[in-house]
Parts: C-alpha cells; sequence; structure tokens
C-alpha cells in the first residue's frame, strides 16, 4: 500500500466515525422528544461539539492531503468527494440538533396517538439505513449500493407527504398543543432533509468511483 | 493542410531488431503545448527526436510511417536535415550552452546560417533573450561567459538560443528536471508565453509539470501510445487503467 493510498483509507475510516456519529444523534434526538427525555436531548446538543470537531478534522485531513500528496483522478476525486460527504454529515448532525431543541422545549408529552400514526421511529430506521450504506458504499467504492439509495428516498418522500397530512389534520381538535405540532410538523420535515442530504452522499460517491455527476439531475441513473 | 502543426501517422521505430515506438498516431495542434509523459523506456524521448530527426544519427536505427512538420513528411527524400532543425528547436535535460559568451550563444545559429548583418544579429539575440525572459538579468553583461550562469539561466539561455533562429516548433526534453523549483517555475512562466508564438511538444517525468503547462497529454507505455486527452480530463478521468495507475503512481 503506498503513502497515499494510507492517508485515503484514513480518510475514510474518519467519514465512517463521523457517519456513526451522526446516526446516533438522529436516533437520540428522536427518542428524546417522542419520550420526552430531555437527558437525551441535553447529551445530543453536548455531542454536537463532538460533530463540529471531526468536522473541521476531516477538513483539514483533506486539504493535507491536496497539498501534500496531490493527488490526481480516482485520487482526487474521492479527496473531494470526502470533502463534501464531510459537510452533509454535518448538516445532518445540525438537524438532529434542531430536534433535540424541541425536545427541550414540550411541557408535557407528545400525544400518543398522534405518534403512533406518524410512526416517526420508521423513518429513523430507513435513515439510519440509509447513511449505513452510503458509509459501506463510500468505504468499498461501490456505486451501485449508493444508487440504492435514491429508491430509498422514494420512499422516505412518501412517508414525509402522509406525516405533513396527519399533523395538519391533527390541528383543528388541539388548538392547545400548536406550538407543540408546529415542531413535530418541522420534525419531520427535518427528517426529509436527512433523507435529502443522503442522497446527495450517494451522488458524491458516485462521482467518486464513476467520474459521473449526477448534481441536478431529475434522472438517477 | 493538415490541422496539426506536427504529427505522426503510423509511425513505427526501431533499433536493430527492438521495435522502441509501435504504430503511433498523434498530432499536436498549432500554438498548443503538448505533453507526453510515461516510465523510462517508454519511447517518449526517442518520439520526441522524431521531429528534428535526432535519430539519424543513431545507428541502425529505422522509422516507418510519416513524421509531418506542416503536412510535410520530414523524413522524404530531398528533405534537408538543416532545414528541418531550423524549423524546430529543441532544449534538452541538461542544460548545454556552449562555451562561448551570453551573446555568442544566441548569436550562433544565425551565424552558422550566414547572417552578417551586425545590426539584425544585435536585435535577435536580444528578442530572444527577452522571450527567454533572460534579458534584465543579463543584459549589461552580454560578453560574460554563459557557462558563468546559474543553471536556470543556462537553461533559458538554451531556449533563447533555441528561439534566435525562429523556428515554429520547440521541442523540450525534460526542461527543468535539473532545475531548483524557482528555476523550474520560471522555465514553466516560460512556456505557458511561448505558446502564444509556438508549438510546444515537452517530455517530462514530471506529472504536475504536464498537467501544470500542457493543453494535451500524451501517456506512453513499452512504446506505445496508451491514451492521448485534454490535460485536464487525463488528469481527472483517465480511460485507461494503464494510465490511472501510472498517474496516481500505482504502476506495476
Amino acid at each position: 500500500m503506498t503513502h497515499l493510498d494510507s492517508e485515503l483509507n484514513r480518510l475514510k475510516g474518519e467519514i465512517e466515525e463521523m457517519g456513526n456519529l451522526v446516526r446516533h444523534q438522529l436516533r437520540k434526538s428522536v427518542q428524546a422528544l417522542v419520550h420526552m427525555r430531555k437527558d437525551l436531548a441535553r447529551e445530543v446538543l453536548f455531542q454536537e461539539r463532538r460533530i463540529n470537531a471531526t468536522e473541521l478534522k476531516i477538513d483539514r485531513d483533506c486539504e493535507n492531503i491536496m497539498a501534500l500528496f496531490n493527488p490526481v483522478a480516482i485520487d482526487l476525486r474521492l479527496v473531494f468527494a470526502a470533502f463534501k460527504i464531510n459537510s452533509h454529515l454535518e448538516r445532518m448532525g445540525d438537524h438532529s440538533k434542531g430536534i433535540a431543541s424541541y425536545a427541550l422545549e414540550l411541557q408535557r408529552p407528545l400525544p400518543e396517538d398522534l405518534l403512533e400514526k406518524l410512526e416517526l421511529f420508521a423513518a429513523v430506521d430507513q435513515l439510519e439505513q440509509m447513511i449505513e450504506s452510503n458509509i459501506m458504499a463510500f468505504r468499498d467504492g461501490d456505486s451501485a449500493k449508493a444508487r440504492k439509495i435514491f429508491q430509498s428516498d422514494g420512499q422516505l418522500d412518501a412517508w414525509n407527504r402522509k406525516a405533513i397530512q396527519i399533523v395538519i389534520d391533527y390541528f383543528p381538535q388541539h388548538p392547545d398543543r400548536v406550538a407543540d405540532l408546529l415542531n413535530v410538523n418541522s420534525t419531520v420535515r427535518k427528517l426529509e432533509r436527512i433523507g435529502d442530504l443522503n442522497k446527495n452522499i450517494a451522488e458524491e460517491i458516485i462521482f467518486y468511483v464513476e467520474a459521473h455527476v449526477l448534481k441536478h439531475e431529475k434522472e438517477k441513473i | 493542410m493538415s490541422y496539426f502543426k506536427i504529427e505522426t501517422r503510423n509511425v513505427s521505430l526501431y533499433y536493430g531488431n527492438t521495435q522502441a515506438l509501435k504504430n503511433i498516431t498523434l498530432g499536436v495542434p498549432e500554438n498548443k503545448v503538448v505533453a507526453i509523459i510515461g516510465p523510462s523506456g517508454c519511447g517518449k524521448s526517442t518520439y520526441l527526436r522524431l521531429f528534428n530527426r535526432m535519430n539519424d544519427m543513431i545507428d541502425g536505427v529505422r522509422v516507418e510511417g510519416e513524421v509531418l512538420l506542416n503536412g510535410k513528411n520530414i523524413y522524404a527524400d530531398g528533405v534537408r536535415v538543416e532545414d528541418v532543425r531550423k524549423r524546430v528547436g529543441m532544449v534538452f535535460q541538461k542544460p548545454n550552452p556552449f562555451p562561448k559568451s551570453i551573446f555568442e550563444n544566441v548569436a550562433y545559429g544565425l551565424r552558422i546560417n550566414g547572417v552578417t548583418n551586425k545590426r539584425y544579429i544585435e536585435e535577435t539575440v536580444e528578442r530572444a533573450l527577452r522571450q527567454a525572459a533572460l534579458w534584465d538579468e543579463v543584459k549589461d553583461n552580454l560578453k560574460k561567459s554563459a557557462l558563468a550562469l546559474s543553471g536556470g539561466q543556462q537553461q533559458r539561455l538554451c531556449i533563447a538560443r533555441a528561439l534566435a533562429v525562429e523556428p515554429s516548433v520547440i521541442l523540450m526534453d525534460e526542461p527543468s528536471s535539473a532545475l531548483d523549483p524557482i528555476s523550474n517555475a520560471k522555465i514553466e512562466e516560460l512556456i505557458w508565453e511561448l505558446k502564444k508564438k509556438y508549438t510546444i511538444l515537452i517530455v517530462t517525468h514530471n506529472m504536475q509539470q504536464a498537467a501544470r503547462v500542457s493543453d494535451w497529454t500524451a501517456f506512453f507505455y513499452l512504446g506505445e501510445l496508451i491514451e492521448y486527452a485534454e490535460t485536464k480530463d487525463l488528469f481527472t478521468n483517465p480511460r485507461n487503467e494503464k494510465t490511472q495507475n501510472y498517474i496516481t503512481g500505482r504502476f506495476g
């Protein structure tokens, strides 16, 4: 293995670490909201600092590899992809932090019948899977795996539309919970946004492996 | 008229029984810089030397195919080597100034071509030195020995010497591999300037140099042209796996 190879592998390892941090943050933030666990919410806010630090570390490593190794071709694309995936993951972390802060605002638990209908954890399961798949696809240079993310995102979009409607329908009967319901609505939107970011990551992986730019293309093939 | 300033069509070159170049078809458009990269022994210098018939001097060399300058075969009967070299200048890896003054080094090509007009020679020497970005450093010492110059200055002097006879093509064989980074940067800047007037073919081991100075890059391996593409494409998305392995340093 060349010196550059070992640096690139280390970079991939850091992205994997970042992905795992973000994955845990996501689940924890939704748990905090659904079960009104303010202790968990505070943990999420605390861990967010670690995500930011990891982001900066990865940025710096990308910069160093560019300056010291002048990578070209697939190596160059790998560094570019890592640089952007890093920032997409950090944005996911921000969304989880946002959800955790809604949990801290709760004065009483969210209505159970609403939570049952919303199936927030089903969305979280799917998002976690997407993050994990993306991390593996990036690690193994597997663009076929990355492409599957686009299908998962489609399912998530369908869930999102349904969930928003459920929240809207809930409003009229519960005027006393307007503030909480608005936060639930925002949570649904944030989860949808995390799905989009996963799609962006998949695009970066395909660029890295195939030198094929999918960004801003309607048909992801 | 050919689209290319210089080109080869199906050129093979043999040293005795050894085939050093295998059926190479490649063209350099006018006012462009083309870099040839590849591992040692891949035939890149041999290829470069086709264009000023430097290989002629080696015993047992046989060339097949066409080597064209302005669309005309320079290996055709009746073509004089001197005429080819007047139009195709060459700069070598190691600066090789003559043991003469700076002025006489640059004037040399004119003198052997029978030019005697003193004023014309002076003007030409100044122009060539300016083009080679050396004038400001040597204008007060034109009578000094060229051998007293630094390596980087000597190399620019050799470029000035090549430019003085007004060639249209310049061949460069590792022109800055023996130079320090500052001199190297000056040579690269110079190449960038020179391509406005000249067509340049450069052989280099320095991949970053190829990436910086050239418009197109050709990758040679074992006497074959593996890939020829726009430099920005070759260094970001090479089509051939051998090219990818070579430029990313994972060869063999």
